[in-house]
């Protein structure tokens, strides 16, 4: 068996760990470095026990039946999660739907069509859009969607769940455009130059061939823009009309609704710590943080797998 | 018309189809930007005719219908700055680890996927943590500090990801050069590597500061209060902040002022984009004085 | 006087391939041994041996002996930060540290913690004195290393070196990047340099072997295959494949 610092002595410096050249003052330094690599690590397992600490124990406060039932109002003891979760399911999906066209086409025409011009222009918006607070748009979507909408569509109210969808849709947007975006400038250039040089239109070649070849970059780029929208607060909170009321159709997105995060937050200040309305909130955060860690796992497993599959192909 | 050069059919409809769908896509763009430019625009002119020395300065009267918006604007100012405290040594001591130091295993692997999922859970769930740990649990209080810490680790994502990959585009050769003039490990990333990824780590500081600087879900049962009479004393009190203001007169107050939720609007999308502009001066300054 | 005599070095990457088979070598101080052969004949992973500075792939075994002064320096006691300081090398493009030219050549010393201004700015003086530059930018110290044209580049990177005090210097390649002007005055250069310092000369063709050579090794596939002092290696080699390399038969 090989020493260690044999084995180490020739990789590049992020490749080992078993061989940081270091003096004895520099030790403390490095050892702090180490840590704050790890300390994410610490801080996901943090969030994890203390949801589960106080949101846990709802399942016996609470009593399974009621958080498991139809009907949301906690005053009178009914804490009935389905209609927040269907409150955040069906203005996420009318989200992403109205986010899918709008980013992926806005990223395929930023990466393959655009001149270079229009793309310094281009970008910088789409990061204003990604650095607009949630809570700014929630007050556009009050002062001026809400009025619109319900005018519009002739609705009873403007503060309903397709609101909500639009501002949401918007949200997720440069979320979608920027990581499709990257997904497509990855695609090598000789693609395109053999399917232009076939005699391909543009359009045809990103359509058959740059698209594809991209897909997987594309679809994490979907899946975290769903994970933005299912996550987000303030917006969906200030124009959905907070309605927890369990939906009947899909004519629901047109009607106020009330989804898991604005549930909590509009209800939490209000709640006695321990009392089972609070353990129930925390439990519609573990539901919460249950989805985006499978929404981001699965993100990631499909990103690096569409990689090694076109470094495959590419070798 | 010669024979051989008649206009092929098929090259026809596929130019049309061509023609269609770039427009098509040009269209979209447009659909995702002209939105975001009116409603940017629109704040703009609404939003300044409130603007005056006394809306900056004074503290809001007659239950925020009139004066001004000052505690909020310092509150988010003070939330801003103690974010920064925490996350930035933080983030780039990790974005150091993950580009300098760490290996390729699995602890690394589990330290990315740590990484990516704190990148994605939702803000409000990082207020329910912050009241947990920080308020409740280590007693904090309502409080800045608080608010701060749970701001922190929110940002710290945005932190570590930019620090590293500015790091990794500072080329290797800088590395094995110094290293094979005697530097340790530490030496190499302290005076060669980080002083040239500096401006993309800043970038990436200040884009994840723009974020907290505007975020309502994590402070609204960590540190806020919609109303205080005077500006905090310590790192115990709780604060007023922009985004929250913006939510409580625009949700809560009846009989509030159009003009005034406008105001109050424009001054937190001048700190918001403010700081976004910053960070592309910096992009580009860097760029220019870059020697590699 | 042997200077480093490697015995018996095994190196193997973890990828399988060899890329240093039972190489079995003398090198002389006060001398220029060439180290040549075709690309991927083991000369620069050699030569990361002789400092322990990381390579690319990972290393599966290591075996042998590298004594320097009669020092193993494989040993794991040999602090390799120290042995860089001993054996410095300059690599085949010039790469000036994004700082100025001063701090190019002030940068080793200042490691090793020598912050006074006189002592730093007269080891920087000497130390471009001996590579000879001096004359040509002693009046822009302070400017970017990077402004300066590719044979100063290459020379600055010299100097680097030389401010360390080393016994050794390698050079891997070291004119592949520059013009045969500026070539030649590094190959002068070193001709002067010998005369106090170990010199190991990895050359980009054989005509510059050729040139340089006190001592020759012609290495191919990991083998070290031959071995002989003066040009004897170029007039009369021995192995029929230092022979074709050398007639330029293949490579």
């Amino acid at each position: 068996m090989l020493p260690t610092w044999v084995s180490c002595l020739f990789r590049p410096p992020n490749e080992n760990d078993c061989m940081i050249e270091q003096t004895p003052r520099e030790r403390p330094i490095n050892l702090l470095v180490k840590a704050s690599g790890y300390s994410s690590i610490l801080f996901v397992i943090l969030i994890l026990f203390f949801l589960l600490r106080e949101g846990l124990p709802a399942v016996a406060s609470a009593d399974l039946s009621s958080l498991f039932g139809t009907i949301w109002y906690p005053i009178e003891g009914y804490y009935g999660i389905w209609p927040l979760l269907f409150g955040s399911i069906i203005v996420t999906i009318t989200a992403i739907l109205i986010a899918i066209p709008l980013g992926i086409g806005t990223s395929l025409y930023i990466s393959e069509v655009a001149p270079v011009w229009i793309k310094n222009i281009l970008k910088p918006i789409i990061e204003i859009l990604a650095g607009l607070p949630s809570v700014v748009l929630g007050f556009i979507g009050i002062q001026v969607a809400a009025p619109l909408l319900r005018e519009g569509l002739n609705l009873p109210t403007g503060l309903s769940g397709l609101t909500g969808a639009i501002l949401l849709a918007f949200i997720a947007t440069p979320t979608v455009v920027s990581i499709s975006e990257d997904a497509l400038n990855t695609v090598p250039a000789s693609y395109r130059q053999a399917a232009l040089a076939l005699g391909a239109t543009r359009w045809q070649t990103l359509w058959n061939i740059t698209l594809p070849a991209a897909k997987s970059g594309v679809l994490t780029a979907v899946m975290l823009g769903i994970g933005r929208a299912i996550g987000e607060t303030m917006a969906v909170m200030m124009v959905t009309g907070n309605a927890p009321v369990m939906p009947h159709g899909l004519d629901a997105i047109f009607l106020p609704i009330r989804t898991m995060t604005a549930t909590i937050a509009s209800e939490m200040g209000e709640v006695a710590t321990g009392s089972p309305h609070y353990q129930v909130l925390f439990f519609i955060g573990i539901i919460l943080f249950l989805f985006s860690l499978t929404i981001n796992v699965v993100a990631s497993w499909v990103s690096t797998r569409g990689l090694k599959r076109s470094e495959r192909s590419l070798s | 018309m010669e024979d051989g050069i008649k206009p092929n059919p098929i090259l026809i409809s596929s130019h049309r189809q061509e023609t269609a769908s770039l427009w098509l896509l040009r269209l979209i763009t447009l659909m995702t930007v002209l939105p975001i430019l009116a409603v940017v625009i629109y704040i703009m002119v609404k939003g300044a005719p409130s603007i005056s020395w006394e809306f900056i300065t004074a503290f809001p009267r007659n239950g925020m219908r009139e004066g001004g918006i000052w505690p909020a604007i310092v509150g988010t100012l003070y939330l801003t700055l103690g974010t920064a405290v925490f996350s930035v040594p933080l983030g780039i001591a990790a974005g150091i680890y993950l580009a300098e130091y760490a290996p390729e295993n699995r602890w690394t692997r589990l330290i990315r996927i740590a990484i990516i999922n704190l990148a994605g859970i939702p803000s409000v769930v990082y207020g329910l943590f912050g009241l947990g740990v920080f308020v409740l649990f280590l007693k904090f209080g309502t409080s800045i500090l608080a608010s701060c810490l749970t701001l922190s680790i929110m940002t710290l994502p945005t932190i570590i990801s930019t620090t590293e990959e500015a790091l990794r585009q500072v080329p290797y050769s800088f590395r094995a050069v110094s290293r094979s003039l005697g530097a340790t490990h530490w030496q190499t990333t302290w005076r060669i590597v980080l002083p040239q990824a500096m401006p993309g780590v800043l970038t990436g500081v200040i884009l994840g500061l723009e974020r907290a600087a505007g975020e309502t879900a994590p402070i609204l049962f960590t540190g806020v209060s919609f109303f205080l009479p005077q500006l905090p004393q310590s790192v115990f009190d709780a604060t007023m902040a922009l985004p929250y203001h913006i939510f409580v007169i625009s949700t809560s107050v009846p009989g509030m002022s159009v003009q005034i939720q406008y105001g109050t609007v424009l001054v937190l999308l001048f700190f918001v984009l403010g700081m976004n502009l910053l960070a592309s001066l910096v992009r580009v300054r860097a760029r220019a004085k870059r020697q590699w | 006087m042997d200077k480093i005599v490697i015995e018996h070095l095994n190196l193997k990457y973890q990828d399988g391939t060899e890329s240093l088979r039972d190489v079995n070598l003398t090198i002389a101080a006060n001398a220029i041994t060439v180290l040549f052969g075709p690309a991927g004949g083991g000369k620069s992973s050699l030569l990361r041996v002789l400092n322990r500075l990381n390579d690319r792939s990972d290393v599966a075994a290591l075996t042998g002996k590298v004594l320097l002064n009669g020092q193993n320096i494989l040993d794991p006691e040999v602090n390799p930060v120290e042995l860089r300081r001993k054996v410095g090398i300059v690599f085949s493009r010039p790469v000036p540290l994004p700082l100025t030219i001063y701090e190019n050549v002030a940068y080793g010393l200042r490691l090793m913690g020598e912050n006074r201004k006189d002592r730093l700015d007269q080891a920087v003086e000497q130390a471009l004195r001996e590579a000879v530059l001096w004359d040509e930018v002693y009046d822009r110290l302070h400017d970017p290393a990077i402004a300066i044209s590719g044979g100063q580049q290459q020379r600055l990177c010299l100097a680097r070196v030389l401010a360390l005090g080393p016994e050794v210097i390698m050079l891997d390649e070291p004119t592949s990047a520059l013009d045969p002007v500026s070539t030649s005055k590094i190959e002068s250069l070193m001709q002067e340099l010998k005369q106090r310092f170990t010199i190991i000369w990895v050359p980009h063709n054989v005509q510059q072997a050729a040139r340089m050579a006190d001592y020759a090794a012609f290495f191919l596939q990991g083998e070290l295959v031959e071995f002989a002092a003066e040009k004897r290696l170029f007039v009369f080699p021995k192995d029929k494949r230092t022979e074709d390399y050398v007639e330029g038969k293949f490579g």
